[in-house]
């Protein structure tokens, strides 16, 4: 229990201690302790941003995908619309275009008809005068009854 | 035990005797009956009755030594680990320093509010180095010091913080803190302070004076004595434990367990006397700081 010189001794080993603790070894610990604090929380900080740009860009997404939704079933109604459009069309051509065949076949079969009632009519006044010769024998001039025969044909 | 034929008495005064070099006054008469020459000489003290002789003009060499040299192995631990830190992930013993640093922090901006660069370092060498000077405290008490005395050194007391000269010293370091950054931020409030402080009448003033003065001595007093109280009391457990060793077979494994449950005790005792020690510092500068 003596107080003697090295209580200076320890006082100035103190200073010196303190000093160089304030000057080297404080500073760049807490300096590094709070870069790196901030560089945490920047990166959290960026993780939040990254998480909101997510989010944002999902409900994008969703919006375009709607968007694209509305539009193909407008596209798939016009599309429809279009198809039974031609199909109409193509319908009308094609009831049109039987008419047109209807109307050619219509004529060609009078045609046939009339060629036909023609031949027939021919064929007729030679059988009648076949037959009439046969039943009058000779004597009927095919000539002179043609005229005869002829309006009966065409009264027929 | 260093000596065979020591008693216990002398075997504990030993080992609570520092390594002292100091001026022995002229005509005292020394150990070997020789006689200190005019003018006095710078010797080594050998035994109590010299170290007394030489009262104020003596240096405690080993408590000076292990002082200085905890405190420059935590300056040159601490000054390494800070050219290490980087804002990268830390490891291993990095980790351990910013621990202390960080926590270190904390306990000074919960004390204190004020700002000055000079708390939170000054917070950290009085932790770490009150800390490692504690720490002497759970080496074996014969170890160093034997080996010493095989080597030709008479006394070693290889924890400085048992001498209360180191805790005096950094304890009155705080206290001129104390004074300067008082003057310094209260200037004349200061004075105020010392004066008007508890009964605001000028009547009173010499009660006031008299009750502050006290007050603000009794703070470094308190500060450097808690310390080298705890740890002398400590140091004495350990040293009476060692020298129950010596009284006989049957008193080896008592003293066994004894040393050991007081050394697991004081690991709690000596941390928190650095922290005490730590924590009071940075209160009284707060007070220092604070302008009522």
């Amino acid at each position: 229990m003596n107080i003697n010189l090295t209580l200076f001794g320890q006082m100035i080993a103190f200073v010196c201690f303190v000093v160089f603790c304030m000057r080297f070894v404080w500073p760049p610990i807490i300096a590094a302790m709070a870069d790196r604090e901030k560089k945490i929380a920047d990166g959290l900080a960026a993780a939040d941003r990254a998480n909101d740009d997510l989010a944002a860009a999902k409900e994008a997404v969703a919006q375009e995908l709607q968007q694209a939704k509305v539009d193909a079933a407008g596209i798939v109604d016009a599309a429809n619309k279009r198809a039974s459009q031609i199909l109409d069309e193509a319908k009308e051509a094609a009831l049109s275009e039987a008419d047109r065949l209807k109307e050619g076949a219509m004529t060609e079969i009078e045609q046939e008809r009339q060629r036909a009632k023609e031949q027939l009519r021919g064929e007729l006044s030679a059988l009648t005068m076949q037959g009439a010769r046969k039943v009058l024998g000779a004597e009927i001039n095919q000539n002179s009854h043609e005229r005869l025969i002829e309006e009966l044909v065409e009264n027929w | 035990m260093a000596g065979d034929n020591q008693t216990v008495s002398e075997y504990i005064v030993h080992h609570l005797t520092n390594l002292t070099y100091g001026r022995l006054p002229e005509g005292f008469e020394r150990y070997d009956g020789s006689s200190v020459p005019d003018g006095g000489s710078w010797v080594m003290a050998h035994g109590a009755e010299e170290i007394s002789a030489m009262g104020f003009y003596a240096i405690h060499i080993d408590s000076m030594l292990w002082s200085v040299g905890l405190g420059i192995f935590f300056c040159w631990f601490f000054y390494r680990m800070a050219c290490l830190v980087s804002e990268d992930s830390p490891s291993g013993p990095i980790n351990f320093v910013e621990m202390v640093v960080e926590f270190i922090d904390n306990t000074v901006k919960d004390t204190f509010h004020g700002k000055n660069r000079l708390i939170a370092p000054l917070a950290l060498t009085i932790f770490v180095w009150v800390f490692l000077m504690n720490l002497m405290d759970l080496v074996p008490v014969d170890l160093i010091p034997y080996a010493l005395g095989l080597a030709g050194v008479e006394y070693q007391k290889i924890v400085p913080s048992t001498d209360p000269n180191i805790t005096m010293g950094m304890a009155v370091g705080v206290f001129i803190l104390m004074l300067f950054y008082s003057i310094k931020v209260k200037g004349f409030g200061f004075v105020k302070e010392l004066t008007m402080n508890p009964f605001n009448h000028p009547l009173f003033i010499p009660v006031n004076l008299f009750m502050e003065v006290v007050g603000l001595l009794a703070k470094p007093f308190s500060l450097g004595l808690r310390l080298f109280g705890n740890m002398y009391a400590g140091e004495m457990i350990f040293i009476l434990i060692a020298a129950l060793f010596s009284a006989g077979i049957m008193w080896v494994l008592p003293a066994a367990l004894l040393q050991l449950g007081w050394a697991i005790f004081h690991i709690l005792v000596i941390t928190l006397q650095a922290f005490i020690f730590m924590v009071l510092t940075v209160v009284y500068l707060s007070m220092a700081h604070e302008d009522h």
